[in-house]
C-alpha cells in the first residue's frame, strides 16, 4: 500500500519531499493507532489518516501565505521533463487539478488514480456518497473547461505554448 | 434491457469501470445516441487516464529508506513499545494493495506471544539481574516461604522452585518482574564458580502446553517449555547442551510438584 500512499500524497501537494514527510507521518499513526482502528477496511481507513494529515498541512501552509508557482508545480510532479505529446498532455492535467479546490482535487485523485470505490472515497473523507458524486462531477466538469478553455494556449508559460 | 433513466451517476460510473455489464450497455446505447452528453464523458475519461499516466510513475519509485517499515519498527522497538500491533500493521501496508510485500521476507519482528515471548522475557531478565552484584535477588533463599508467598500472590499460583543442588546450582532467592504480559517470577541460581542461572516462570494465555524448546538471544542462551498454562524459561550464558539436562530436571520437578 506504500506506493499508493506515496501517488496519493504527491497528488495532494505538490513538492515530493514533503509528500513523503506526510506519508511517513501516516505510517507512523498507523502503527501506533492500530488498536483504534474501527473500520474493517484497513485501507479506507489508512488513506483517511493520510488524507487527513495533507489537509492540515495545505490549510497551515494556506495560512503561512506560501505559495507555489503552477508551472513550477506541474515540473516537479513531472519525473522527467515533458518531450512527448502524452507528456505535454499530462502536464497540463497536473497543473490544471491544481486550480481546482481541495475537495474536488482529492475526490478526483482518489476515484481515477487510486481507484477506491464511490463508497470507498465516502468512508475516506467521511461524507456521504452522493456528496462524492456531486463533487466529482464538479471536479470533472472544472477540469474540462480548464483544459478546454481557449485562452489557455496564449497563457505564458503553459507547455502548450513552450512547444511552438 | 429496463427502462430504468441513465443518471449523471451511472455516466461517472461507467468512466470508472463501476457497472455491471448489464447497465454499461445500456450506459453505451444512451450514449451512441447523445453526442454530445459522450463528448463531455468522453473527455473525462481521457482526463481519468491522463492522470493515471502522471501519478502512476510514482508508485513505481523505490520506496525511500525512511519509509522502510523495517526500520520504524526498529526504531519502536528500541523505544520498548510493545509490538504485536506493528506486525498486524505491517502486513496490511505491505500487502493490501498489492505490491511492496517483498519487505516482509526479511522483517524482523520480535515475538509477542507464547512460549517464545517468554524466552525473550527471561533472557531479558537475566540481563538485568544476573549481572548485579548488589542486589541481584529481592527476596534471598532463607526467605523461601515469604518468596512463594508474593509470587503466589501476585501471578495467582503457587510456585514450585526447584531444586538444583545435584548439579552444583544454589537457589540465591528471587523476584517478581514484569512483562508484557503481566508478573512473572524470576529465581536465581549460582554455583561455586558463580556462573548465575535464571528461571522465570508466569501463566500463559497462549501456549498453554508446549514441548521444550531452545532459544538464544546473543549470548544467553535457554529452553523455554509450557505445562498446565504456566510457562517456564531457564536461561544462562552457557551453552545450550549444558543448560539442556537442568532444563530437564526443572520440567520434572514441576511435573512431579503437580
Amino acid at each position: 500500500m506504500i506506493p499508493a500512499l506515496r501517488r496519493y500524497a504527491r497528488g495532494l501537494v505538490h513538492d515530493a519531499v514533503a509528500a513523503d514527510d506526510l506519508v511517513q507521518d501516516c505510517l507512523e499513526r498507523v502503527i501506533s493507532h492500530w488498536h483504534r482502528r474501527r473500520n474493517d477496511d484497513a485501507r479506507t481507513w489508512v488513506f483517511a489518516i493520510l488524507h487527513n494529515l495533507a489537509v492540515n498541512r495545505l490549510r497551515q501552509a494556506a495560512r503561512r501565505g506560501q505559495h507555489v508557482a503552477i508551472e513550477e508545480i506541474a515540473d516537479d510532479l513531472m519525473a522527467h521533463p515533458p518531450t512527448q505529446e502524452d507528456d505535454l498532455a499530462r502536464a497540463d492535467v497536473v497543473s490544471a487539478i491544481q486550480q481546482l479546490s481541495e475537495e474536488q482535487h482529492s475526490v478526483l485523485l482518489l476515484v481515477a488514480v487510486e481507484d477506491l470505490s464511490y463508497a470507498q472515497v465516502a468512508e475516506v473523507l467521511a461524507i456521504p456518497v452522493g456528496t462524492v458524486m456531486s463533487r466529482l462531477s464538479r471536479a470533472r466538469e472544472r477540469l474540462r473547461q480548464i483544459l478546454e478553455s481557449p485562452a489557455r494556449d496564449a497563457r505564458p508559460g503553459s507547455h502548450l505554448r513552450r512547444v511552438k | 434491457m429496463t427502462d430504468r433513466p441513465i443518471t449523471e451517476d451511472d455516466l461517472h460510473a461507467y468512466v470508472d469501470g463501476r457497472l455491471d455489464a448489464a447497465r454499461s450497455e445500456e450506459v453505451s446505447a444512451y450514449l451512441d445516441k447523445h453526442p454530445d452528453v459522450a463528448n463531455r464523458f468522453g473527455s473525462y475519461s481521457v482526463q481519468r487516464t491522463l492522470l493515471q499516466g502522471a501519478f502512476d510513475p510514482v508508485a513505481g519509485e523505490p520506496v525511500p529508506s525512511r519509509l522502510n517499515l523495517n526500520h520504524m519498527i526498529a526504531t519502536r522497538r528500541q523505544n520498548r513499545v510493545s509490538s504485536w500491533r506493528f506486525l498486524a500493521a505491517a502486513v496490511v501496508l505491505l500487502f493490501a494493495g498489492g505490491s511492496g510485500g517483498w519487505y516482509m521476507h526479511d522483517m524482523m519482528v520480535p515475538p509477542t506471544e507464547g512460549v517464545a515471548a517468554l524466552a525473550r522475557e527471561a533472557s531479558d531478565s537475566f540481563a538485568t539481574y544476573a549481572g548485579d552484584r548488589t542486589r541481584p535477588v529481592e527476596l534471598r533463599a532463607d526467605n523461601m516461604v515469604e518468596l512463594v508467598g508474593w509470587a503466589t500472590e501476585r501471578i495467582g499460583r503457587k510456585p514450585v522452585l526447584p531444586d538444583l543442588s545435584k548439579s552444583g546450582y544454589r537457589l540465591m532467592g528471587g523476584r517478581v518482574v514484569s512483562t508484557p504480559h503481566g508478573a512473572g517470577l524470576m529465581l536465581m541460581y549460582d554455583n561455586d564458580h558463580g556462573t548465575r542461572l535464571v528461571m522465570l516462570t508466569r501463566p500463559m494465555a497462549v501456549d498453554q502446553t508446549r514441548t521444550m524448546t531452545p532459544h538464544s538471544q546473543g549470548k544467553v542462551d535457554g529452553w523455554a517449555w509450557a505445562s498446565n498454562g504456566m510457562g517456564y524459561s531457564l536461561v544462562g550464558s552457557l551453552p545450550s547442551e549444558a543448560l539442556h539436562p537442568l532444563a530437564d530436571d526443572i520440567r520434572r520437578q514441576v511435573q512431579g510438584e503437580a
